[in-house]
């Protein structure tokens, strides 16, 4: 505990809250429109941003978002299309994301620790400057996605529907696709472009196993978020690992946790109340 | 016949230049209850989809409530029934969620739901059989309750058209009872309906006129035709082996 006092635990521990709290709130609408990896994607082009930043000597957050934004419009865009080549461009995407950083990085006075710092997280480097940018993004994220819940929900849930309800729907696609590249940029700083997909959609499975409908799941996921990225920081610092790999791991854990205690009690329940054979739908044909 | 609420004219719609409609002319007035009926594959599901907006029309024109596709949104007026309910990513949504979705066409994206909102929520599900489910997720329900729900989601906007893309099909009877009630009662308030079916059932009564769409051009327009050959049977079960050689009936010349 005596390791918080020192200012720099502090800026780990709160960055790592706020984006703990934003990140599974993004994360919920694109684990309903099946797109759990995207995150993963526009991580690998935000990498790019990266290393154009270190080249340049701009600051690689900022340019990183700019990169991220652009490949997560452009992931939309071949979403939005629906065209059956859709998921090889996104892996020219991603593969050509990862690449671009890792040769502008190179090419850069960077070291590879500078490199390891973005592809794996760095929390205890983290400046006043860089916390106020985490904060503020991450206080933008939390309210649109909270303000918007029930378009966000209409849309990744039904989009056709949603169109005929005459929502703005390019507008709100848009939307999660810039959220997402902002999520993704200011979480590199905490768990690494690696890893950033984890805690978007981890508490997020996790919650899904024992709640019922989209707002207790999106709140448990926000819980659970917290939760892993508080513990996550702390077991770090008590056993000195790796901030970023540390809340992940957490936060799987505690996936496993929910997923066996919800079985044993499924299973518990259903010897304890024994229940008659639900009656089966009338058949719809008849087959000969 | 009052003032028309869907106009299509010379209608013509086509997927990767195989046309699926060609020329097609449909008149719908208030109060009028239309069945589109046709079998597999004749674009009756397309017909709707193009008055909605939801496939471009490459040539005539489509008209909802005297106003241009193009130009139309007052979308509150509609309410839209798709086939099935997506089954998106897992992540478990309430009957009363997926219901509540539908008050956003009168609502607006930025306004949250109001007293006004929830009791047309509350009497959605009442007029179809499932207050008692609304706090259940939608992925435990049957076929025919989850049909149920997305009917309620398009009463819930309080609409003055419903569309209704083939809400019988795979549908419990029970179901097909609950929907044929909720869908009497949409009329008798005065709303106007226009589904897509493969065979009437319990909705023939309440059809005040039928078009039968048949290789993309309306081959019959006014009564509702009475069903042919062994389609007509009392206990027909409507089974379809995939055999090439159908009997003549009601869909064959």
């Amino acid at each position: 505990m005596e390791l918080f006092q020192y200012p720099y635990m502090q800026r780990a521990l709160i960055g790592a809250l706020v984006i703990g709290l934003a990140a599974p709130a993004l994360g919920i609408y694109l684990v309903q429109r099946r797109l759990a990896l995207i995150g993963d994607g526009v991580g690998h082009v935000a990498l790019t941003g990266v290393g154009a930043g270190l080249l340049l000597n701009r600051s690689p957050v900022l340019v990183a978002v700019i990169a991220a934004t652009i490949g997560a419009i452009a992931i939309e865009i071949v979403r939005a299309r629906g065209r059956t080549s859709g998921d090889l461009a996104l892996a020219l995407l991603f593969y050509g994301g990862i690449a671009g950083g890792v040769l502008l990085v190179g090419l850069s006075d960077a070291t590879s620790a500078n490199l390891n710092a973005y592809l794996f997280g760095s929390l205890t480097t983290i400046s006043p400057a860089d916390l106020t940018t985490i904060a503020v993004l991450g206080a933008a994220i939390l309210v649109t996605m909270i303000a918007l819940r029930p378009a966000l929900f209409a849309v990744s849930h039904d989009e056709e529907y949603a169109r005929v309800s005459g929502l703005p729907v390019r507008t709100l696609n848009l939307l999660i696709a810039v959220a997402t590249a902002v999520t993704v940029t200011i979480a590199m700083r905490a768990v690494g472009v690696l890893l950033i997909s984890a805690l978007m959609v981890v508490p997020v499975a996790t919650a899904q196993q024992v709640t019922r409908g989209f707002r207790s799941t999106m709140a448990a996921a926000m819980a659970l978020g917290l939760f892993a990225a508080g513990s996550g920081v702390w077991v770090a610092a008590t056993a000195d690992t790796a901030p970023g790999a540390s809340v992940v791991l957490v936060a799987i854990a505690s996936f496993l946790v929910v997923a066996v205690a919800g079985g044993v009690w499924r299973v518990v329940r259903r010897r304890t109340t024994p229940t008659a054979a639900p009656a089966p739908e009338p058949h719809e044909v008849v087959l000969s | 016949m009052t003032s028309p609420v869907i106009t299509v004219e010379h209608g013509v719609v086509g997927y990767d230049g195989r046309p699926v409609l060609r020329d097609i002319s449909l008149t719908v007035g208030a109060g009028e209850v239309v069945a589109i009926l046709g079998a597999n594959g004749s674009g009756k599901s397309t017909l709707i989809r193009a008055v909605l907006g939801l496939v471009p029309i490459s040539a005539g024109s489509v008209t909802l409530f005297d106003r241009p596709l193009r130009r139309f949104r007052q979308w509150a007026r509609i309410g839209y029934v798709p086939q099935r309910l997506g089954a998106g990513g897992g992540v478990p949504a309430t009957v009363r969620e997926v219901v509540a979705s539908g008050r956003l066409a009168r609502r607006g994206v930025l306004r949250p739901p109001g007293r006004a909102d929830r009791a047309a929520v509350d009497a959605a599900l009442r007029a179809v059989g499932l207050a008692d489910r609304a706090g259940d997720p939608v992925s435990t329900l049957s076929g025919g309750q989850q049909q149920r729900t997305l009917i309620a989601r398009a009463l819930a906007g309080e609409p003055e058209l419903l569309v209704l893309d083939e809400p019988t099909a795979g549908v419990d009877a029970a179901s097909q009872e609950a929907f044929a009630g909720a869908l009497r009662d949409f009329v008798a308030r005065g709303g106007t309906v226009l589904l897509v079916a493969h065979e009437l059932g319990p909705l023939r009564p309440v059809i005040s006129r039928a078009v039968v769409v048949h290789e993309g051009r309306i081959a019959h327009d006014g009564a509702v035709p009475d069903p042919a050959g062994h389609h007509a049977e009392p206990d027909h079960d409507h089974v379809h082996p995939h055999c090439y050689d159908e009997p003549a009936g009601l869909w064959s010349n």
